[in-house]
């Protein structure tokens, strides 16, 4: 992004001033990020597992370091001095492109995110943010966009049945989730009035867009954990399924690649829902009271920034904790049925809102409650207007019999039903008189050897005396 | 959208270079941008040759990418933020997937052959390309570029609020046109496509209660060597009486004739089994 910063001759109207920023604060604060990303991935993996550990009720890894700590250091390391296989029928290019894809564009996602407001740098004034112009949000959606491509091509250059299988679920994947994602952000950028980041969080300062704009947070998480290929919706991995997807035919470093890319684009997407719904580095609701909104100025919100980010993680896994992996097809119609609809129908309830704001003179209270009011009339219009009249069945009297093999596996009577006599238990009366007792065992033996029972008998569970 | 829908008439060097020159406030380039320029149009040029001359489709796919994202470069480059991202976004990111995502079922190996399907459609080909090539030639040559007004003048109010001004104010005719005209080549796809279901859906659910219903075997067949002597992949599973089951073994080896004849193991429960019987 040196090129905006070079070239940039309009200033672009955003609210970070970058004016005082030099060549060694860029060069800082890149590195810093990339360090920041790099050290929060390896705490990451060790956070996750330890937390599923937890869900699970087992320690999880807890042996090297203090609380097992260094062990995705150990794993990394293990990574590193592996053997490097690369695939003989693989496009070789294509094949070692791919995990750099989708490191690389990982990496560029938080040269947008504020971290914080203005801080002095060894004397210099400037934003806690590498970078930001009027379409920061897209830029990353562009980034995110041309990062799958790294998934992709990998699933497509290893020339295999299951990474091929992999790739391609992930471009589906990717085109029917980021529309919704998009579409999720739009109304922020509504409200907000700008596609900056700095401007969307100065945006917040009344109230996070969380609370007025909730089913587009809604959306944007589930599209969030489709975007990063997690669990429930891990479909292009699907260890179950697919052995490894994409990943089946890499090993050692380009295999570690992948993973890296997978955890900072979780970080990445955590950091985005932040800036965008959670007020991004700006105090909870009591702290910010605390003397005056202090704790919002100088190197404190970096602090809420980074626990709201982690608040993100934890989310990721605990839904992994929880939740099952989605069938194709339920994710694809979850997709374009549920998410897109109802994205849709939300950005235009939003734009009419915005747009009333604007161009009509009323005030928000005014506006808020003429929509309560048009809900609260549709709500009781819905109550009181007749059902259409169904043929209702006939109740009947008594329990209902049904036939337990009615579908070829015997199933045990819900509540209200009853099974038809046993001709069993019929045979076995009528020979209880003639026989007596040793009829009865015979009875009780034929019922301890099912297969014993004669084909022509319609089949029928005993009902328990 | 009609300002993406001009990008690719934009594509050339020489185009971009002129408009440059007139985009930019002194009407000349900046060192900076004319490095860029001068570092990313050859990597345009031989991924755009690459478009045409790769025997792989992917690879051609892929060489359009890089020229997509070189695009962007210079279109952030000169001041066109919104444009260049929102190219990426949309042609990057959805369009090209979308081709990607019939590609890749090509196959890795496959490369395109080099047979006409249509008869004399190289010639139409041609005919097609030099066409659209004399149109705009003709049409940029024809141009008469307005004074320059600088972009720092058509950026007052930010790049995005400037395309939005332009698109929704003076070509909002156009941006309606091409919006109906996209929405009638979708709903075209949705008909054309559409079948009517003459059997009712079977479903997983269906399938699962056909299954019951035929008494067809619910749970997974068995795998081989389970409770057998050794758990070898010739050696059959033994069923609960001690019987070997022989398809439990994979059928590739039972054709083969190196399906190992398991001896049932607990012969005194299968004497004792067969007295009862």
């Amino acid at each position: 992004m040196s090129v905006l910063a070079a070239t940039g001759g309009a200033v672009a109207p955003v609210v970070a001033d970058f004016s005082q920023d030099t060549w060694w604060v860029w060069v800082l604060k890149a590195v810093g990020i990339v360090a920041f990303l790099l050290t929060s991935v390896l705490i990451a993996i060790w956070f996750e597992r330890r937390v599923v550990a937890r869900m699970q009720v087992r320690p999880g890894p807890n042996v090297h370091g203090p609380f097992g700590l260094l062990q995705s250091l150990a794993d990394a390391m293990k990574l590193l001095v592996k053997e490097d296989v690369t695939v003989r029928a693989a496009d070789k290019l294509v094949y070692v492109l791919a995990p750099m894809i989708a490191v690389f564009c990982s990496l560029l996602t938080l040269a947008v995110i504020p971290f914080g407001p203005e801080v002095s740098i060894f004397g210099v004034l400037t934003p806690l943010q590498l970078t930001d112009f009027p379409v920061a949000v897209l830029y990353i959606l562009a980034c995110a966009s041309v990062g799958v491509y790294g998934i992709v091509l990998g699933g497509w250059a290893s020339n295999s049945t299951y990474p091929l299988l992999g790739g391609v679920r992930s471009t589906a994947q990717v085109i029917s989730y980021e529309l919704a994602m998009g579409l999720s952000l739009v109304s922020v950028f509504i409200m907000s009035g700008s596609m900056s980041t700095s401007q969307i969080v100065d945006a917040q300062r009344p109230v996070w867009w969380l609370l007025p704009l909730l089913p587009a947070f809604v959306l944007y998480v589930v599209s969030m954990v489709g975007e990063t290929n997690r669990l429930p919706f891990d479909l292009p991995e699907a260890e179950g399924e697919l052995v490894g997807g994409y990943t089946t035919e890499y090993s050692s470093m380009k295999f570690a690649w992948f993973f890296l890319a997978e955890y900072i684009n979780m970080l990445n997407v955590s950091a985005v829902a932040t800036t965008l719904f959670l007020g991004g580095w700006r105090a909870p609701w009591p702290l910010s009271l605390v003397g005056d909104g202090v704790l919002n100025t100088g190197w404190w919100p970096v602090l809420w920034f980074l626990a709201k980010v982690w608040g993100f993680m934890f989310l990721f896994v605990w839904i992994r904790g929880s939740v099952l992996r989605f069938r194709y097809d339920q994710f694809m119609k979850l997709g374009w049925k549920v998410l897109i609809p109802v994205a849709l129908v939300w950005v235009v309830c939003v734009a009419v809102v915005q747009g009333l704001r604007q161009f009509v003179d009323v005030d928000l209270r005014t506006l808020l409650f003429g929509i309560a009011g048009v809900f609260a009339v549709v709500f009781v219009v819905a109550l009181v207007w007749p059902d259409a009249k169904r043929p209702q069945p006939p109740r009947r009297r008594g329990p209902q019999v049904v036939d337990p093999f009615a579908d070829g596996y015997p199933v045990p009577p819900l509540p209200g039903q009853a099974l038809p006599p046993s001709p069993r238990r019929a045979r076995a009366m009528a020979a209880a008189p003639a026989a007596g007792p040793s009829g009865q065992r015979a009875a009780d033996r034929s019922a301890d050897h099912p297969a014993d029972r004669p084909t022509d008998e319609s089949p029928t569970q005993e009902v328990s005396p | 959208m009609s300002a993406l829908a001009a990008a690719p008439v934009l594509g050339s060097a020489p185009v971009l270079t002129a408009l440059a020159e007139t985009l930019t406030e002194t009407g000349r380039t900046t060192t900076g941008e004319a490095v860029l320029f001068w570092v990313i149009a050859p990597v345009m040029v031989v991924a755009a040759l690459g478009l045409l001359f790769a025997r792989k489709a992917v690879h051609a796919a892929l060489s359009v990418v890089l020229v997509m994202i070189s695009l962007a470069f210079l279109y952030v480059a000169q001041d066109a933020v919104f444009l260049g991202i929102v190219q990426v976004v949309v042609y990057t990111g959805a369009v090209m997937m979308l081709f990607l995502f019939v590609l890749m079922l090509v196959g890795v190996d496959a490369s395109d052959t080099l047979v006409e399907t249509i008869r004399g459609q190289r010639w139409i080909g041609w005919l097609a390309g030099v066409g659209l090539g004399a149109v705009l030639v003709g049409v940029v040559g024809g141009t008469v570029y307005a004074p320059a007004t600088g972009l720092a003048e058509a950026n007052a109010d930010s790049n995005p609020v400037g395309v939005a001004r332009l698109v929704f104010g003076e070509y909002v005719f156009a941006f309606e046109v091409v919006g109906a005209l996209l929405v009638t080549a979708a709903l075209g796809a949705l008909v054309l496509t559409h079948h009517e279901r003459l059997l009712p859906r079977r479903g997983q659910r269906e399938r699962a209660d056909a299954r019951v219903k035929a008494g067809a075997t619910l749970t997974p067949p068995p795998a081989p060597g389970v409770y057998a002597q050794r758990n070898a992949m010739d050696v059959p599973a033994l069923d609960p009486q001690g019987r070997p089951l022989e398809h439990s073994v994979s059928r590739v080896l039972r054709a083969r004739g190196q399906a190992a004849d398991a001896p049932p193991v607990l012969p005194a429960a299968d004497a004792d089994e067969g007295s009862r019987r």
